[in-house]
């Protein structure tokens, strides 16, 4: 059952319930609602709907249940989904997909930087995304900095300019977080550090620094004669600081990861823990700091030393620890397009396929802040998910079409998606330009 | 092994004090890959070598026998092409990464045997997902980056574990072979010349070699006895190419010196299926999660399905990662194309019969059938389920392993309290 906006038995108030929710849109444009009906529905807010209607008007959810309760508004268009399995677009807290690029190689700590300048939404990574049910992409720039820039929260909407994907604030600002990373990547030598002790003191030194600043902004109290000069990366980290903008945190050690913590309590800045390989040898002190973890999951350990003990048991040991748990692609690390492999074979190293699923969705939008918005079905919601064949945990399952915010974006039956689902000639070429005034003869034009 | 048997036992009974010659394998379902699945099985396994086979009411376990239960019984799984045991896991250069020698282009001389280490932590990770034997050897960097072997998954020494401690010359045609500085091979045509004038060298050592009395030899050279290997068919070239233009270019050489030919990576595979086929060379095919990028750009989750429906013999190999996952494991691999159009039975045959054919080693490994090597591997469901285990990895009638390597879930197989 539906938890929040619960909808009860009988047609009238269904309709009604559906008619106020439809009164809560801009009115003039709105177009017909559209059912999906006859499907299993993992709404991610409460066990599994066998035989599921899911109502989308515009971008948003306006119900889902049971087919008993939840009826088709008149002149709805009905998509028969009847077995198939629909659940909330993923969301990846932790992708390189658009040829992220933040922080440069001058030095460790790079706050002002944002990897929103360097998105190229024609990548076709972004098409494979949406092959792999992806919706809502935290993009980030790399590991190899303290402190590498701030990250973009997106959808996967269709764009012509990245502005087109942001995910905007209720001030209009584009959101997303702050990528920090510790352990080996940034130990670099030269302007950068060369050991964990050295990586943790810049940190604190930049830290004080941003609180320096908000004080000098905080007593000038709006005058401009009094203001410090401003520093573009002291902004972004006071918007650290003050709670609005969360810090991604790539970690992988146990001793790491609790240097994160200790950091998080010291500036009482919020924190996602990402990666987090040895997470499950610290998983009680993650749970007792309240860290959220952003799992990735790996084929085998190594790689690097600090992932020697990476295992697909940690999110199950998380899970079980009390800790909210998201997984995450770090796509080209791992595959978009298998994403639910992730969450799959930490169900194969004992975590809840319930826990596994909300880790794919709504703990990714709890760790980005846009749990209102995203990462359940539920109405009000964006109409964000993506219709299965099967169960989302089956090796033999396919995504046959997501959606994002009403508007079906991947369909497996259309060749150009199949192809950026299964590869082949062409499917990494970056998307052809976006075209408005030509005609399709100019697509792909030869000489 | 014969005689290795002793010592490979004697090591493991050090590791795994459970783990006696005899074992009795019981399957619900037992893929034997030398006919129908068989339900209800039992494997017995008598000094390493497979003794029995059949239906459990018809096969009497005698006593003594460690018995375990698995749901799926398969053989143990081949590797056709990996690094692993020579690329070691904590991806140290001057530590454990023994895959790639860059002091010159061409060293067919480097021994795989040489630079591998048993008891490398991936080794036994791919072992206890069920992979028991793997060819492996130097990674596809240079021109001719060295020699591979096959070798079983066992906690021995290189020698005792080795199948074949001289399996094949790998050779490699795309931009990983290109060398950044002003030596040679900066082209494609460049790698191709220099293949070339190896292998006649080679052809004339040999033939300076034939025609020399006993005290009359031509200097020892060990590059050109290794590609005399090759050009008299003792041991295949192992070419990885993806690009189509690389295949072709395989496959020309492949023609030019006659030698036995087997195309490795071969992501564009799918563009070139009558050229491979009418040359008649199989496909060790790169690992269905491989990125798509560099020369593997255009790579296909269907490529083994196409090569199926082609008649192609292939594989499906773990191949060579640089970063994470520092191995990839055939098992994940295999699963992916068997749920892109390859299907079960032709993904279990690719990581299983066929990869020993192609290797040359399906008199030892790759079926369960008697005379052969005790080689199993035990799963709690559907070995390619994203949510089964392997339960336990048996070679040569030792348990090597009771369960995944470092995972909590699944029930490990264990002596049978009952017998």
């Amino acid at each position: 059952m539906i938890r929040e906006n619960p909808i009860r038995p009988g047609a009238p108030m269904i309709l009604a319930l559906v008619l106020s929710a439809l009164s809560a849109l801009p009115q003039p444009e709105d177009p017909p609602p559209t059912a999906f009906v006859g499907a299993r529905i993992h709404t991610v807010n409460g066990p599994p709907i066998e035989d599921g209607t899911l109502i989308v008007v515009g971008s948003k959810i306006v119900a889902v249940g049971p087919a008993s309760e939840t009826a088709a508004p008149a002149g709805a268009k009905i998509i028969d989904a009847s077995g198939k399995t629909i659940i909330p677009g993923l969301i990846c807290t932790h992708s390189h997909l658009g040829g992220t690029a933040g922080a440069d190689g001058s030095g460790p700590i790079q706050p002002d930087v944002r990897v929103s300048d360097s998105l190229n939404v024609r990548d076709s990574g972004y098409r494979r995304a949406l092959a792999g049910g992806l919706t809502t992409l935290n993009c980030m720039p790399g590991s190899g900095h303290l402190l590498s820039g701030q990250t973009a929260y997106l959808k996967l909407r269709p764009a012509n300019t990245i502005e087109d994907m942001f995910i905007l604030d209720p001030n209009g600002e584009p959101m997303g977080g702050m990528k920090m990373a510790n352990g080996t990547n940034s130990m670099r030598g030269g302007a950068f550090p060369g050991t964990r002790g050295r990586s943790a003191a810049l940190v604190r030194k930049q830290f004080i620094a941003a609180q320096e600043y908000a004080r000098k902004v905080e007593a000038a109290a709006g005058d401009p004669e009094k203001m410090p000069n401003r520093h573009i990366g002291l902004e972004a980290l006071g918007e650290v600081l003050s709670g609005k903008r969360i810090v991604h945190h790539h970690t992988h050690r146990h001793d790491d990861i609790i240097t994160v913590l200790r950091l998080s309590k010291e500036f009482n800045f919020r924190v996602v823990l990402h990666h987090v390989s040895e997470a499950w040898k610290v998983a009680d002190e993650i749970a007792a700091a309240g860290a959220p973890c952003s799992v990735i999951v790996i084929d085998s350990p190594g790689g690097k030393l600090e992932a020697i003990d990476v295992a697909f048991r940690t999110g199950g040991v998380l899970e079980r620890a009390g800790v909210n748990v998201a997984f995450h692609t770090d796509d080209g690390i791992t595959d978009s397009r298998l994403f639910l492999r992730s969450a799959a074979l930490a169900v194969r190293a004992g975590m809840t396929r319930e826990g596994a699923l909300r880790a794919l969705t709504l703990s990714g939008a709890e760790m980005m802040d846009l749990q209102d918005r995203t990462g359940s079905l539920v109405p009000g919601k964006d109409a964000d998910f993506a219709i299965l064949d099967g169960d989302p945990f089956s090796v033999y399952t396919k995504i046959l079409e997501t959606w994002v915010e009403g508007e079906r974006r991947f369909d497996r039956s259309d060749p150009q998606d199949r192809l950026y689902a299964e590869g082949g000639y062409g499917a990494t070429h970056e998307q052809d330009p976006y075209f408005c005034c030509f005609g399709d003869d100019n697509q792909g034009d030869q000489d | 092994m014969g005689r290795h048997l002793t010592f490979t036992l004697g090591a493991l009974a050090l590791l795994a004090p459970l783990a006696p010659a005899q074992v009795a394998v019981r399957g619900e379902v037992i893929h034997t890959l030398a006919g129908p699945p068989l339900e209800n099985g039992v494997v017995l396994i008598r000094d390493g070598k497979i003794a029995e086979i059949g239906p459990a009411d018809a096969v009497q376990i005698p006593a003594g026998f460690e018995v375990l239960d698995a749901a799926v019984v398969t053989p143990g799984l081949v590797d056709a092409r990996s690094v692993v045991g020579v690329a070691g896991y904590y991806n140290q250069k001057k530590g454990d990464q023994e895959q790639h020698e860059d002091s010159s282009p061409v060293q067919p001389e480097l021994r795989a045997l040489d630079a591998y280490n048993p008891r490398e932590a991936l080794v036994h990770w791919v072992c206890s997902f069920g992979v028991t034997t793997v060819q492996t050897g130097h990674a596809p960097r240079e021109l001719v980056p060295g020699q591979l072997f096959i070798v079983k998954t066992v906690p021995t020494t290189a020698d005792d574990a080795a199948v074949r401690p001289f399996s094949a010359v790998a050779a490699t045609l795309s931009n990983a072979a290109k060398r950044s500085d002003k030596s040679s091979p900066g082209t494609r045509a460049k790698m191709m010349s220099m293949l070339r004038s190896k292998l006649i060298e080679a052809q004339e050592y040999a033939s300076k070699r034939d025609a020399a009395e006993e005290d009359n030899l031509p200097p020892r050279d060990l590059a050109l006895e290794a590609m005399c290997a090759v050009l008299d068919g003792d041991v295949p070239m192992i070419v990885t190419a993806h690009r189509a233009q690389d295949i072709a270019s395989a496959l020309r050489l492949g023609r030019e010196f006659n030698f036995k030919l087997i195309l490795d990576g071969a992501s564009e595979a799918y563009l070139m299926l009558d050229e491979i086929k009418g040359a008649g060379v199989p496909i060790i095919l790169h690992p269905s999660m491989k990125r798509a990028s560099g020369d593997a750009e255009n790579l296909s989750f269907e490529t083994a399905a196409r090569l199926e429906q082609a008649g192609i013999p292939f594989s499906i190999k773990s191949g060579f990662e640089s970063y994470v996952p520092k191995t990839r494991v055939i098992l994940f691999e295999a699963a992916i194309a068997a749920s892109h159009g390859l299907g079960f039975d032709a993904a279990l045959r690719s990581v299983t019969i066929d990869a020993a054919r192609i290797l040359g080693v399906e008199d030892r490994v790759g079926s369960l059938e008697v005379g052969k090597d005790g080689d199993l591997a035990l799963y709690d469901g559907d070995p390619f389920e994203y949510t089964s285990h392997c339960v336990g990895t048996v070679i040569e009638g030792a348990v090597v392993a009771r369960g995944e390597r470092g995972q909590s879930a699944g029930t490990p197989v264990g002596p049978n309290k009952k017998r």
